[in-house]
């Protein structure tokens, strides 16, 4: 078994940092992981991308192949379509849908999502009304990680004890906020 | 044995304080920085070596100063470890080359992170060969658990060589995480114990003579070295393969297909030590009908193996197109480069999506810096603009379109000032504060020595922004009185809030400094958000 996902949103986001709770949920479950990402500069606003890779067998290749990627998981819906050539046949992406205008050549943002839906496999969730839902808007990245439960070959408890341990520093509330929202999620994509 | 989670340059950090580090010295520069942040974190929380001791680990002015620092500690008979970027290098190049001939007493690692592709990074340069240019050997990993483990071993080579060690990394090695086996414990300090006083630090050219002999005497056993740690499995007679460092992983993720097309896996050859084991390299291409290299970074390896006159076999590689010569390597490419397929994917959007740079932080101070020198240049139908490398290379694009000019850290200045001496007038230097720190003082010295008409902009953010707001050497309290420390007349020294609402007030004493004939510092003072973000988080 092996599981290739692509996480991708624009910087300052903090979307990609969700990375970390499917890394060790995965390696509770004894598979081997390894993640990639690309990071450095500071500044805000441009493309950022992490590769995440689980296997019960050995992973080689910290990056994906395109055509490959079994899940990608996009916090920008310009972004999920920037990676779409990593997606392999049957594969599935999970994208929240609001777009992130920083540049001044945004494509219309009705066609973005037109031609996301065009792919067999697209979800797309408002991920930061379920945040809102669930009472923290700076959840939606578990909230999109909720959406995503159902095709990561993990156990959803085992993700919501990354999420306790990921948050467990910062207070009961922010830890019981994001579980809701990672509970949110999973509902939009039963 | 423990198992941890870590990116190549934390497995680094961890092997250093394993191997009994005393001391680490760095400059920041993507994508190394963390090494000196993970030893950092570590400090702080206490960690010791094995014998309960602290280690120091300390950000510097530049890399030849933080090199300068760990060959001090190696004189004084401790583990040393100096790590920078691949620019970085270059700025350390003289006690880099010169370090290879002296008797290294207590162990030096010298950790250089190489940006194929260029990720965040002005070239793509390859720090093998400037350790095949010092003579120096040089390890380079293939995964995370080779990063810590090759760290130790790079340790124990320095020791027993009496030579530096150059620990080559990349981006994707450095910035991607995989589990990790460390030592329970690991080892303890060396004793301060001065270097022999036997004159073999003592590089006069009678000396380095000896010196240098002694390190062409040693290549023969570096050589042996590299040979005895690269592994030759012999399989196919059709086709050899040759891998180095992390390239060895794009191979590895395509191996299975290969051998499920041809029947057979190629005949394998994995660098991870160099000087080139070029013994291993002729086994392994005496058994084979052609042989392909897989390296990231410069066509090494492919570079010796082809030599100048015709070869028996086929080279494949970079050099001859079935891998590009630039970017970063993938295992999309070696795919390619081993004859396989494609993948087939789902096909590709009709619309295709827009690249989307960076820009600066809503709010960042170099933006308003930017629109008062912007205005102030107006009446200036030609001028020149030359900046440097830090967030402020932004204002190259819209919507700020202030700069014209970023080559390397530093250059700002002294181009400024050359472009002055030669007849361009007036000229502007946009400078950071760690880039000035790092290497734009002596520049300025220049410029106050022969009185160049040329006004330095210093935007003093108080950190180094670019790569994550390290702090900078010197508080941003002293920047003025070191400014004029270097000679500039107290006059012409401008400290200036840089915020809008200061706005009319700079553009009026920028105006009043590029008006002066001589050399004037203008400091725009605001620190970053980021920077203050990070404080604020403490
Ligand atoms: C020789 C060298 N070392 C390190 C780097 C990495 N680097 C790029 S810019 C920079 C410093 C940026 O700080 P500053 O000049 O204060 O500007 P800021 O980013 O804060 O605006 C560093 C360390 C480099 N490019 N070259
Ligand atoms: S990190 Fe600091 S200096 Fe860099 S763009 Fe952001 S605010 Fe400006």
């Amino acid at each position: 078994m092996k599981y290739d996902i692509v996480l991708c949103g624009v910087g300052g986001q903090g979307g990609i940092s969700v990375s970390v709770v499917i890394a060790r949920a995965a390696m509770a479950a004894g598979l081997d992981v390894k993640q990639s990402e690309v990071h450095g500069m500071s500044q805000r606003g441009g493309e950022v991308l992490a590769h995440l890779r689980m296997s019960d067998k050995p992973v080689a290749s910290p990056i994906i192949p395109r055509a490959s990627a079994d899940l990608i998981l996009a916090f920008e819906p310009l972004e999920a379509l920037r990676y779409v050539p990593w997606l392999r046949k049957g594969g599935a992406i999970v994208t929240a849908t609001a777009p992130l205008k920083n540049m001044t050549n945004y494509p219309d943002p009705d066609a973005v999502v037109a031609e996301l839906r065009k792919i067999p496999g697209a979800v797309l969730v408002d991920a930061d009304a379920l945040a809102k839902e669930a009472g923290n808007a700076r959840a939606a990245n578990v909230a999109l990680v909720g959406a995503a439960a159902k095709y990561l070959p993990l156990e959803a408890s085992a993700l919501e004890a990354a999420i306790k341990d990921l948050f467990a520093r910062k207070g009961d509330a922010v830890v019981d906020a994001n579980l809701r929202a990672f509970e949110h999620g999973r509902r939009a994509n039963p | 044995m423990n198992t941890e989670t870590l990116m190549g340059d934390e497995a680094i950090a961890l092997g250093a304080v394993h191997a009994g580090l005393s001391a680490a010295f760095a400059y920041p520069g993507t994508p190394s920085t963390e090494i000196m942040e993970t030893l950092q974190a570590m400090a702080e929380k206490g960690a010791t070596t094995a014998d309960g001791a602290k280690f120091v680990a300390q950000w510097c002015a530049n890399e030849k100063t933080a090199y300068e620092s760990a060959l001090g500690a190696s004189y004084a008979g401790r583990r040393a470890m100096v790590s920078m970027k691949h620019v970085g290098l270059n700025v350390a190049a003289d006690p880099f080359v010169n370090s290879a001939l002296i008797r290294i007493h207590g162990g030096l690692v010298v950790v250089v992170a190489d940006d194929p592709g260029m990720h965040s990074s002005q070239d793509e340069q390859d720090s093998r060969a400037l350790a095949a240019f010092a003579r120096m050997p040089c390890f380079e990993p293939a995964d995370q658990q080779e990063a810590y483990d090759m760290t130790l071993e790079a340790f124990e080579f320095s020791e027993k060589h009496e030579v530096p060690v150059l620990v080559r990394i990349t981006t994707r090695l450095a910035h991607s995480r995989a589990v990790v086996k460390v030592a329970a414990k690991g080892r303890a300090q060396n004793p301060v114990d001065k270097a022999p006083q036997d004159m073999s630090w003592i590089l006069m050219p009678a000396v380095a003579r000896k010196r240098w002999k002694a390190l062409l005497g040693k290549q023969a056993d570096f050589r042996a070295y590299a040979e005895e740690r690269s592994t030759l499995a012999a399989a196919s007679k059709k086709l050899g393969v040759v891998t180095a460092g992390l390239a060895l992983q794009y191979y590895r993720e395509n191996l299975e297909d290969f051998v499920a097309a041809e029947g057979e896996a190629p005949s394998h050859l994995h660098i991870g030590h160099y000087p080139i084991p070029a013994g291993k390299l002729r086994e392994l291409c005496a058994n084979v009908e052609k042989v392909l290299v897989i390296e990231d970074g410069y066509p090494v390896v492919e570079e010796a193996l082809r030599g100048v006159l015709p070869t028996p076999i086929p080279v494949l590689g970079k050099m001859s197109g079935e891998l590009p010569l630039d970017g970063e390597l993938n295992p999309d490419l070696v795919r390619a480069a081993l004859g396989l397929p494609e993948r087939e994917g789902v096909p590709a959007p009709g619309l295709p999506p827009p690249g989307r740079p960076p820009q600066l932080c809503v709010g960042c101070p170099h933006a308003d810096s930017f629109a008062a020198l912007k205005e102030a240049l107006l009446e200036y139908p030609t001028h020149a603009v030359n900046s440097d490398i830090g967030c402020y290379t932004l204002g190259a694009l819209a919507p700020y379109n202030a700069i014209e000019s970023c080559v390397d850290m530093g250059a700002s200045i002294g181009m400024a000032r050359g472009a002055a001496e030669a007849g361009l007038r007036p000229t502007v230097a946009i400078i950071g504060d760690s880039t000035f720190y790092h290497s734009g003082m002596s520049n300025l010295v220049d410029a106050v020595s022969h009185g160049t008409n040329t006004t330095v902009y210093i935007l003093d953010n108080q950190t180094t922004g670019m790569t994550g707001a390290q702090p900078t050497i010197a508080p941003s309290s002293r920047l003025k009185d070191l400014v004029i420390g270097l000679g500039v007349d107290p006059a012409h020294v401008r400290v200036l809030d840089a915020h809008k609402r200061s706005h009319e007030a700079s553009v009026k004493a920028i105006k009043e400094e590029l008006a002066h004939p001589g050399p004037s510092v203008v400091i725009g003072v605001r620190v970053c958000i980021e920077a203050y973000k990070k404080e604020r988080a403490k």
